[in-house]
């Protein structure tokens, strides 16, 4: 059936803040859904609660409504705008539990909204364990032994029937939160509570543990007509027991014959066919290796994160075709969009192999448990393509930016033999390391490997061969041939160079002279089998070149990497308005990244895509390809940024704020000697590269002090230090974080943030808008709430701000996107910190104030000035809405974090709320970030000495008068009553019994728990299982006095039952 | 393992250089390419590349090596391999071999490390190419030289189909009485007879050439047209001998790539040969009679011209979804139908297994009338 002409109007939801297990893939599928329904003539209306994204962009839907994603909200829009239908698949499991409820509520019949493109049933099968498990057995499909639980008796029994260990899954969540492996009947216990407790039905599934066995995955399309095809099928590295979003995946699948391929492909079209899914699915197997005998593990009804990785692997954009299927097409209706001549209904073919790589969190949570399991914890992944598998896993390695060139990393080869087995045995985010070093040392052979991981003996061979290669590179001359055999086996320069112990010079002079340089290769979706247009490229050491530079000038756009804390999808908006905005203005836009759930990546975003390693080598070979005219790296984030020292060197022409001004930002000392030449004050600090200086330091400063290392993204291992004990500790681990860079101590400003984002075009600057943080210094900016526009500064510190940064701006030179932090006082304003490159504010200030941000500062690297655009230049006029950005935290994911706000940066998305009332935009920040607000109950209050204030004894008391009942803990008891506000004293055990009890009927618990540790990030204090227990069991954790000043507005309108108002988001 | 220099010779001049793998020894033939990521053990054994250089436009190949359960033929009836990288480490709980062993083994010249996309492209340009491969160390000079001498010849089906007559009797378990097919063998894949055996069919297999009379003396319930290489145009007796089953006895009748194109001629219809071919595991074909399109197995350099059929008494029942060439005709009148794809798969998918209960039904129909 061709298009449904009864469709108008279609509402899109997108997934709202990224958290763990449901990133950008969802930005990416939202804004290809967007295009392809638009495309078709029909409008398209938006609700997407997170500002950072492309899709919520102007220009993707017809109407954006930044809003939070709650019934409440969509009642009032889908009454406002009609619309014929609602597409729930594109904007992970939080659109489509929106969806289900709004069903559920009648809201969709009552308008007489159709569900496109998945029904109600079909989600219930997929998603109801027991549903899932009677209509598996009716299509005799195999399941594990399972039982669907919602108490704990029946879980004993399970285990006493089954035995150890079991799989606990909780029903309708996302990226596995609260699941895990049960070995013995604590964690039978602790499991089984937590997943009822996360499932959105109180439901969880126990099943006999597969773990070992090959984990295989299919993502198959569907139509109306019941037209199946296979998109991609991939094989984990890791076998069944890690959660496949932290699995290290191949495709295609790699050592399946043909015959076991055909019966999972057999069974995956079976059973898109019975849960009569129109659109994209996945299926997720476990195969025994040695018997064939395979079950299903999983289906996810709907685009997921391996759709987005699977489009990208073959090519063929799976988002875009189920938004055509949900709108009434059939797949042999709609054309190949990579070869625009063939049928979109055939199975893509590739002529390489692709690696996903995660990207895990641990480097910023050092409390956090790295073991890896059934519950994920990667914030984000990188993809790599090579023609042969070696080169695609080192790519990837390089790709996820930890510090390695190669294998074989200084954090694994310091291990002792005993430590490295039992990394293999217990898997965690450096296994494959592991493997290599084990190899390596000849502790074990690759069978013995397989013994203790399960993983397929064809993977270890290959790592084998890696392996064989350092050892040849050691030990062998180094002839042009071993040199190419590196080079084409994805090694890089500085591996060669470190395990051959050549020159720099005299590799060069090897691979000049033999011409050693890898060709570019285009993903086509065919094999080669027809022409393609696909402006899509990686890179490989082969013979044919088919990459052909174009005579136009031309840029090339550095991305961001893969996703993680501190760098979220804002730099990829940045990076695609970038594009955008090179294109607009004439140029040929070339980007060049790593990551598959982007929009960046997508193959007609930009007009050339070269999905590479962000390693220089790899940078330098696309620019020796291309030769564009200018590199731009401020969009990409730390990422790129880093590339600057790397490419000036090599005299490549970057374009914006100059190396030698990006250093100046960066490196303290000359920065420090900048802002004094200027005049611009800032925090006493000095860098010290030994602990007596430190101490030293301190004296001179005075506690309490920031500290951290110098090169931060996200302000990891940062945090505010208030004795000389903490010094001490922290002395100890940070240091040990990066030898080569000092320690920064810097005074600790206690005041206000404020945080400025500007566009430089060498002679003026424009500021689109000044953000005020609600947390006061000290909280990473990436977690704080912050406001715009700014609300309590007057005009006299407006203008000292223009001020400031105009100056610094021009100090820097800066062409194009600055950021600067600032703190005050109540006296003066200190400069805490400059960026030299696009913010994670940016695309919140380019929705909320109109200003095209990235595009001006492209104009200006281009030479166009500021004042020519019609924004001008200065401080660009207020709007007359509040905008709050409350950010969120992956807590429930990452079990053993500590949730406490501080210096490091912890959040993994973030929300906006938007009203012209400062009180309700904060309401509805809350709300969109998905914080429980109560009206009513129980408190639990315990705080640092250095909160013992009558700020805080205020805020208190403003709860009381709300009607909340004070618990408090000892500690902290005698500033309560001293300052006459009503508590009743309970310890850390009992209240941690109450907040165990949260789930009960019981009026013995509590509804916020608000909580300042004296110590953030270690799990030793006594308050952290407090924390933790509450975060965990979905009380509201208030770690900032000016946070739970800021929570009792929210709760204050709540209690008033203030109905809120949803509007479009339009600031033209 | 010392690894020789492994060549690739292409009629037009362009020279690849390689590894060697497997047998060593030179040969000739056509080159063509399969995308298929799957499957090179059933593609090596299929007979229908008889006289071929199979390049795989999948680069890793071999990684599970091979089995005692994949064949389709007792045999490797490609001339030689041309693929990117070798697994020399294989992983499968059912891996006999390596590729390479096996390859020496049924004396068959490989080659890796070469641009196999580039070849892919260069058949895509050129269409079918004359090809040498060799791994004996042989000059450019050489394969010049030897391969302007090879000729590709079109008759394969005549060699590669069985000499004696053989039955096969259906798989167990059935109640019923089966049906009695004759099949005609032009060099056919082993899961065609698994696939018809599987439905109660008790197969006759028949030399290629064998007369219409004496098939019809084992009073067949259905016959069916195998797959095999070559040009069909080439298979004169054949063609001749289906033309009289078609005129004695109005006997169901299904055929299969080349069993398609033989049909198609006997009803005097055309074949053509394509630019380069359909090989792979990925075509949609869609299907006018249950408006819906399925993935498809295909192995053919030729194909049905349209036109030519139609005006003999048949319906086109399915279509290529990517350059609309014929796949799959059923006559008005007559229980015969024909399909340009393997709905055998192996390799590939099963979508259309379907087609062998069509045939059943057809004979079942036919014996009730």
């Amino acid at each position: 059936m061709p298009k449904n002409k009864n469709l108008n109007k279609i509402l899109i939801i997108g997934s709202g803040p990224i958290v763990i297990g449901q990133a950008a893939e969802f930005d990416y599928s939202g804004t290809q859904a967007c295009k392809a329904i638009r495309e078709e003539g029909i409008q398209t209306i938006l609700v997407n609660s997170n500002p950072a994204t492309i899709m919520t962009d102007k220009g993707i839907a017809d109407k954006v409504y930044m809003e939070p994603l709650t019934e409440e909200a969509l009642d009032q829009i889908i009454s406002k705008e009609r619309p014929d239908g609602i597409l729930a698949g594109f904007g992970g499991q939080t659109s489509l539990n929106l969806a289900m409820a709004l069903d559920e509520k009648g809201i969709l019949s009552k308008y007489g909204v159709k569900l496109l493109g998945v029904n109600k049933e079909s989600i219930e099968k997929a998603e109801d364990r027991e549903e899932f498990k009677a209509l598996m057995q009716e299509i005799n499909e195999p399941i594990p032994n399972s039982i669907i639980a919602t108490n704990i008796d029946e879980c004993f029994e399970f285990v006493e029937k089954e035995g150890y260990p079991v799989i606990i899954r909780p029903a309708f969540t996302l990226g596995g939160t609260g699941g895990g492996i049960a070995s013995n009947k604590e964690e039978l216990e602790e499991l089984c509570y937590k997943g009822m407790e996360n499932s959105a039905i109180g439901q969880i599934l126990l099943e006999k543990s597969v773990a070992g066995w090959k984990e295989i995955e299919f993502e198959v399309m569907r139509d109306a007509r019941d037209n199946c095809i296979i998109i991609c099928s991939m094989e984990n590295l890791d076998p069944v027991g890690v959660h496949t979003g932290d699995s290290i995946v191949v495709a295609p699948t790699q050592t399946l014959r043909d015959k076991e391929f055909q019966m999972l492909r057999d069974a995956s079209v079976k059973i898109i066919r019975a849960l009569e899914i129109q659109g994209g699915c996945n299926v997720q197997f476990a195969l025994n290796p040695d018997t064939g005998d395979y079950i299903v593990i999983e289906v996810n009804p709907r685009v997921s994160r391996s759709s987005a990785l699977a489009s990208k692997a073959v090519g063929y954009p799976i988002a875009k075709l189920a938004a055509k299927i949900a709108i009434g097409y059939n797949l042999d209706e709609l054309n190949n969009y990579v070869t625009q001549t063939t049928s979109a209904c055939f199975e893509p073919t590739i002529d390489y192999v692709v690696v996903k790589f995660p990207k895990w969190p641990f480097d910023k949570f050092r409390t956090a448990s790295r073991k890896l399991g059934t519950q994920m914890k990667a914030t984000g992944e990188v993809m790599a393509i090579d023609r042969n598998f070696e080169g695609a896993l080192l790519k990837a390695l390089t790709s996820v930016e930890i510090q390695c060139d190669g294998l074989c990393v200084p954090f694994v080869t310091k291990l002792d033999d005993e430590k490295v087995i039992s990394k293999l045995k217990n898997c965690d985010d450096e296994r494959v390391f592991c493997i290599a070093e084990a190899l390596r040392r000849n502790l074990l052979n690759v069978e013995e490997i397989h013994e203790l991981t399960k993983i397929d003996l064809w993977f270890l061979y290959k790592i084998e061969n890696i392996v064989n290669i350092e050892r040849r590179l050691r030990e062998e001359p180094l002839t042009k041939e071993l040199v190419y055999e590196a080079e084409s086996k994805g090694f890089t320069d500085n591996e060669i160079i470190e395990q051959s112990g050549i020159s720099r010079s005299i590799l060069q002079d090897i691979r000049v002279y033999n011409d050693i340089y890898p060709v570019f290769k285009m993903v086509d979706t065919c094999g080669g089998e027809f022409d393609a247009v696909t402006p899509y490229y990686y890179s490989s050491y082969d013979e044919e070149d088919e990459s052909v530079p174009s005579k136009e000038p031309k840029i090339l756009v550095i991305g961001s990497g893969p996703i993680r804390i501190g760098q979220g999808i804002e730099f990829d908006y940045c990076c695609v308005q970038g594009v955008w905005a090179i294109k607009d203005l004439g140029y040929e836009a070339i980007i060049m990244n790593n990551n598959p759930e982007t929009v960046s990546t997508d193959f007609d975003t930009s007009d050339k895509l070269y999905f590479e390693s962000l390693h220089v080598d790899n940078v330098m070979d696309v620019i020796k390809r291309e030769r564009p005219m200018g590199v731009i790296l401020q969009f990409g984030g730390q990422t790129s940024l880093n590339l600057a020292k790397g490419l000036d060197s090599r005299s490549i022409n970057i374009l914006g704020t100059s190396y030698k001004n990006i250093d100046l930002a960066e490196d303290r000392e000359k920065f420090n000697e900048l802002l004094a030449e200027l005049g611009i004050a800032q925090p006493k600090g000095v860098a010290v590269t030994t602990k007596e200086a430190a101490f030293k330091a301190v004296k001179e400063i005075g506690y309490p002090v920031v500290v951290r290392p110098s090169y931060v993204i996200g302000g990891r291992a940062m945090q505010v230090v208030y004795s000389d004990i903490e010094l001490e500790r922290y002395l100890k681990e940070a240091v040990s974080l990066s030898d080569e860079h000092p320690v920064l101590i810097d005074q600790y400003i206690q005041g206000k943030e404020i945080e400025v984002d500007a566009i430089a075009d060498g002679k003026d600057i424009l500021i689109p808008g000044i953000m005020e943080h609600i947390e006061r210094a000290g909280v990473h900016s990436g977690d704080s709430i912050s406001v715009y526009p700014n609300y309590s500064l007057s005009e006299e510190l407006e203008q000292t701000l223009l001020d400031y940064t105009r100056r610094i701006a021009r100090a820097l030179d800066t062409v194009g996107l600055m950021n600067v932090q600032y703190a005050y006082d109540g006296e003066k304003i200190y400069v805490i910190e400059v960026n030299p490159r696009a913010s994670r504010t940016v695309p919140i200030l380019s929705k909320v104030t109109g200003v095209p941000m990235v595009k001006l500062a492209v104009a200006a690297m281009l030479g166009i000035p500021l004042k020519d655009s019609k924004y001008g230049t200065g401080l660009y006029k207020k709007s007359p809405f509040f905008s709050v950005k409350v950010p969120v935290f992956s807590s429930a994911k990452l079990t053993d974090m500590d949730i406490a706000l501080g210096p490091e940066m912890k959040s993994t998305g973030e929300v906006l709320g938007i009203d012209k009332d400062l009180d309700k935009a904060l309401y509805k920040g809350f709300i969109a970030a998905g914080m429980n607000i109560p009206t009513e109950g129980n408190m639990y209050v315990c705080l640092r000495d250095t909160d013992h204030d009558d700020y805080t004894a205020k805020i208190l008391s403003d709860y009381v008068k709300a009607g909340f009942k004070i618990y408090v803990s000892p500690d902290t008891a005698e500033f309560l009553e001293k300052n006459k506000i009503p508590a009743a004293v309970m310890d850390y055990d009992m209240a941690e019994e109450w907040i165990m009890k949260h789930s009960s009927d019981s009026g013995e618990k509590f509804s916020i728990v608000f909580n300042t540790p004296a110590v953030a990030n270690r799990k030793n204090t006594s308050s952290f299982p407090i924390r933790r227990k509450a975060t965990d069991r979905g009380i509201p954790v208030l770690t900032c006095s000016d946070t739970a000043k800021a929570f009792l507005m929210a709760i204050s309108h709540r209690q008033a039952g203030d109905r809120l108002e949803y509007v479009e988001l339009n600031m033209d | 393992m010392e690894k020789h220099e492994g060549i690739i010779y292409l009629e037009d001049g362009s020279v690849f250089k390689g590894k060697a793998f497997g047998f060593t020894g030179t040969a000739v033939g056509e080159l063509v390419f399969n995308t298929s990521m799957t499957g090179y053990q059933e593609i090596l054994t299929d007979p229908s590349y008889k006289g071929q250089i199979i390049n795989l436009t999948y680069p890793l190949i071999g990684n599970y090596g091979i089995s005692d359960i994949d064949n389709e033929s007792p045999k490797i009836h490609a001339f030689g391999l041309v693929i990117k990288d070798l697994c020399e480490n294989p992983s499968n709980s059912n891996c006999v071999k390596t590729l390479d062993q096996w390859l020496r083994e049924q004396k068959v010249p490989g080659v890796y490390d070469v641009d196999s996309r580039q070849i892919t492209k260069l058949v895509r340009k050129h269409g079918t190419v004359k090809c040498l491969i060799s791994t004996e160390g042989i000059s450019i000079k050489k394969a010049k030289v030897l391969c302007e001498a090879g000729s590709l010849r079109g008759d394969w089906m005549k060699e590669v189909a069985t000499i004696d007559k053989y039955v096969i009797e259906p798989d167990k378990g059935f109640k019923e009485k089966p049906l009695n097919v004759a099949v005609l063998d032009f060099g056919v894949k082993g899961n065609i007879l698994n696939c018809l055996k599987a439905r109660n069919c008790r197969l006759t297999v028949y030399p290629y050439g064998t007369s219409a009379e004496e098939i019809l003396a084992g009073r067949p319930d259905g016959v069916f047209l195998t797959n095999g290489p070559g040009d069909p145009e080439e298979a004169v007796e054949a063609i001749e001998e289906v033309r009289k089953l078609i005129d004695l006895k109005n006997l169901p009748m299904f055929g299969i790539c080349m069993g398609h194109q033989v049909l198609a001629l006997a009803f005097g219809g055309k074949t053509y040969k394509l630019k380069y071919g359909h090989r792979g595991a990925n075509h949609g074909v869609y299907d006018k009679d249950t408006k819906r399109s399925y993935i498809t197995s295909q192995n053919h350099g030729y194909a049905v011209k349209y036109e030519s059929v139609i005006l003999r008494g048949m319906e086109i029942t399915h279509l290529n979804l990517n350059d609309g060439t014929v796949e799959g005709m059923e006559h008005r009148d007559l229980p015969i139908f024909s399909v340009q794809f393997h709905p055998e798969a192996s390799a590939g998918p099963n979508d259309t297994a379907y087609l062998f209960d069509k045939f059943v039904k057809m004979m079942k129909e036919d014996q009730d009338a």
